[in-house]
């Protein structure tokens, strides 16, 4: 029981980053840019709001936790959303090609998390002696009293605020997509932009807010990885391929915040399952770390045997558009 | 006190490089009247009703909207002054309903209430008689539902002036029915309705007035009482200077292709092709005529062995050996028995040419196959290309140059060379000169004369009557997918061509 209990905790622990990418890609994605950059998005939002309060706790006396949370909060959104809009730029504007100029955001960015960790790292004195305390701590602040009702408390009261954001955002964003104008209007580009601009939409703004929206959300899970999952500090390549589970993830939950969300857990369950399953070898291991992608395949395969036109990708993602392209 | 026009056009003028689609033009449209335009093909009927939707700007003259002198510069112009267009290519979502269709892009509460938006067209539907789902996914709509959902579009949005470019070309006799009867009732309603078609029969049945025109030349507005169609067709003919083509007499005639009742659905399960037959004979060119859209398209296709056929055979005649039955077989099985057809798709750059690639690169789309070495042979393929460039005056920076920096009529000289390099016995072409100027035009109907004096047999799709007169030897007319009669291009009469092609309802309505 108890085992099982941690083991749902640390699912959901895992899912959280992941729920965040995930969201941010779907939003982006509805716009019509498929925006593999994402996984590097992630690495700078985390390391941006690692730094941030990392100056700020070195540089106060007596650090106060809200303001570095807030403090990394406003530093991950600057640096995922200059993220987003690089890409908005290159591919919305000079219409590049949106997988070359994503999976170059992506090396870009991975680059740029180990390399600011490597930094603040000798700052602090060597590798793993970062440490934010005090700001971590708000960050893994539970809810007061309702974490502490036995089995409720821990399945559902025992998370920071981060973990209910994703929960919250993910919601928010199936609700925008599904029951607002500027929804209806987002997915209407992503599906054919020239009927969208025909409509008097305006596809180039859209596509800019929705990207660097999207890439901010994606951010954000990378913040909770560094704050939350790691406790305030940098490992190199510690946020591993999950970003890139973000993205299988978006079409697990076809193209629906709200399916991310159960999908997430499922994701950072399968990730994590190898370490409580026994009697594993290395080998074996390696092999039960395979499962999201499996699942995601096969979740393909089922949805495109359907063949229901509402479960494909938006049909223009992909592809720049051009008015006056023929 | 004589009414205020909806829309009255005064000497409008509109040049696309060298060409004039719309010459000095003079319209009129009464408030709450169908007017009819006429014109065959590249008549500048599209044009004219393109400046009034904004896509388009005038070069010259005037336009008048309820009495009052207008600029129209973009789609949204033409909005605010209440004119809807309905485009023959639908701009709809797939994944979205009607109704989310219909309020795209519209300003409004940033909350959807789907519920009240799709009662207020329900309102609008009833009201003129749209039988129309809101909650209706567009995917799973048939074109005329498809196309109600424009209109009903157009209307959401507070159209007074609706123009529908060809609206009958993709709809069955009696979704035609049902549109005219809506028309009818939007007129009642005070609502200007210009309908492009060539159609006579429509144009006679539905309209008040009938406007024509003619090369880009505005002839005559006619209350539609006073017209027959042979009046219109000859309005919409005129009498023209008839082209020099050097017509020989066909020379060693052998059966080539027979097809033999063929019918071919498209994809929405319509008849595209019903029951056609014809012979097509080495040494001779056979024009095939018709309206756009009236299954030129499938019936080429099915002889290339790319459009699936659903009853009939089609036979081909070899210069020696068996018979061979070609429907049924794959483009490749075909190209593999030994039977040469080129074909040269109504879609340059889509079917025939890589716009990207160059001229090289797109001689070898045929010849890559040949020699069966593991490197792909270049330099015949070149060679080709620098001999096509050369002989039919390709005006090219090299042969590296990639096809889609060329001019259409360039284009068209490389696709119809590179087809006729191949020594075909049966030479298929579509709208060889669609969009190309008048000497690129004569040097390709030299190419197709040629071809036929060395005993290819040839069939060709086109457009103007009277080039089809002058340049073939026999023309089948296609009527709506039926073959409505194969005569002799040197006895026929344009007037004759127009009638068959136009026809009037009664063969249709025999066999629905």
């Amino acid at each position: 029981m108890n085992l099982l209990l941690t083991f749902i905790q640390k699912a959901i622990g895992q899912g959280v980053a992941i729920l965040f990418g995930a969201t941010g890609e779907i939003v982006t994605e509805k716009s019509g840019n498929l925006n593999l950059g994402i996984p590097g998005i992630m690495y700078m939002g985390g390391i941006a709001g690692l730094m941030g309060a990392f100056f700020y706790e070195n540089g106060t006396e007596n650090p106060n936790g809200f303001v570095g949370f807030l403090i990394a909060i406003v530093c991950t959104l600057a640096a995922s959303a200059l993220g987003g809009l690089l890409y908005s730029f290159l591919t919305i504007t000079l219409r590049a090609n949106q997988n070359v100029v994503g999976l170059a955001l992506t090396t870009f960015g991975v680059g740029f998390g180990n390399f600011f960790g490597g930094s603040i790292s000798k700052l602090a004195g060597g590798v793993g002696q970062i440490s934010v305390k005090t700001t971590a701590e708000a960050f893994r602040a539970q809810i007061p009293v309702l974490s502490e009702i036995p089995v409720v408390g821990d399945l559902l009261f025992s998370y920071g605020f981060l973990t209910y954001l994703s929960v919250v955002i993910a919601l928010g964003m199936t609700y925008f997509l599904k029951r607002t104008r500027k929804g209806l209007n987002l997915r209407a580009i992503g599906e054919d932009p020239a009927t969208a601009d025909a409509a008097g939409i305006n596809v180039s703004r859209y596509k800019y807010v929705a990207t660097v929206t999207g890439a901010a959300i994606a951010g954000i899970g990378g913040l909770y990885f560094v704050m939350e999952y790691l406790g305030g500090t940098w490992s190199n390549n510690g946020f591993g391929d999950r970003g890139w589970l973000a993205i299988a993830l978006v079409i697990l939950a076809l193209w629906n915040p709200a399916n991310a969300i159960w999908g997430s857990f499922v994701f950072g369950g399968l990730y994590i399952l190898y370490i409580y399953l026994p009697g594993l070898t290395r080998a074996t291991q390696e092999l039960c770390k395979m499962l999201p992608y499996v699942v995601t395949i096969v979740v393909l395969v089922i949805t495109s045997k359907r063949n229901k036109q509402e479960n494909q990708p938006p049909a223009s993602l992909g592809e720049a558009y051009f008015r006056e392209d023929r | 006190m004589e009414p205020v026009n909806a829309i009255e056009l005064k000497g409008v003028t509109k040049r696309f490089g060298e060409v004039t689609a719309n010459d000095n033009v003079n319209l009129t449209v009464r408030k709450g009247e169908i007017l009819s335009i006429l014109g065959e093909n590249g008549s500048g009927k599209t044009t004219l009703m393109n400046m009034l939707s904004g896509i388009y700007f005038p070069d010259e003259g005037e336009i008048r909207v309820n009495g009052e002198t207008v600029t129209i510069r973009s789609p949204k112009d033409s909005f605010a002054l209440g004119i809807g267009m309905i485009h023959q290519h639908f701009k709809l979502i797939q994944i979205l309903t009607a109704a989310e269709n219909i309020i795209l892009g519209l300003p409004g509460s940033g909350r959807l209430n789907m519920k009240q938006v799709e009662r207020e067209i329900a309102e609008l539907t009833a009201r003129y008689g749209f039988d129309l789902n809101p909650a209706q996914k567009i995917y799973d709509m048939s074109v005329s539902q498809k196309q109600t959902v424009e209109i009903v579009k157009v209307l959401y949005r507070g159209a007074d002036i609706l123009i529908l470019d060809e609206p009958t070309a993709v709809l069955t006799p009696q979704e035609t029915e049902k549109l005219f009867a809506v028309l009818r009732n939007m007129r009642e309603a005070g609502k200007s309705i210009i309908i492009i078609t060539h159609k006579l029969n429509e144009v006679l049945e539905l309209s008040d007035r009938v406007a024509v025109l003619r090369k880009g030349k505005y002839i005559d507005t006619v209350p539609t009482k006073e017209a027959t169609v042979e009046s219109l067709t000859e309005m919409m003919v005129g009498e023209k200077v008839t082209l020099d083509i050097h017509r020989t007499k066909p020379e060693g005639v052998k059966k080539r292709i027979e097809m033999r009742g063929i019918t071919c659905r498209n994809k929405e399960g319509l008849k595209v092709l019903k029951e056609a037959s014809f012979d097509a004979y080495s040494g001779e060119i056979l024009g095939v005529a018709g309206i756009s859209g009236s299954g030129q398209k499938e019936l080429l296709e099915s002889v290339a062995g790319l459009q699936p056929i659903e009853s009939g055979e089609i036979l081909y005649y070899p210069p020696e050996g068996a018979t061979e039955k070609i429907s049924g077989m794959k483009a490749e099985d075909i190209k593999k028995l030994g039977i040469t057809l080129s074909f040269v798709p109504e879609d340059r750059l889509g079917m025939g040419l890589v716009g990207s690639m160059d001229l090289t690169d797109n001689m070898m789309i045929r010849s890559y196959k040949e020699g069966g070495k593991f490197f792909a042979d270049r330099k015949k393929p070149k060679k080709l290309a620098e001999e096509i460039v050369s002989q039919l005056e390709v005006v090219t920076p090299g042969v590296d140059t990639p096809v889609s920096r060329l001019s259409g009529g360039n284009v068209q000289k490389i696709l119809v060379g590179r087809e006729i390099a191949g020594n075909p016995t049966v030479l298929m072409v579509a709208y060889p000169v669609r969009g190309l100027d008048i000497n690129s035009s004569y040097t390709i109907y030299n190419l197709l004369n040629e071809q036929k004096k060395k005993g290819v047999a040839v069939i060709c799709v086109g457009e103007d009557l009277d080039v089809l007169l002058a340049l073939c030897d026999k023309i089948l007319v296609l009527n709506s997918g039926r073959v409505a009669g194969i005569v002799d291009a040197r006895s026929t009469t344009k007037e004759e061509l127009g009638l068959m092609m136009t026809g009037d309802g009664e063969e249709k309505k025999a066999d629905e």
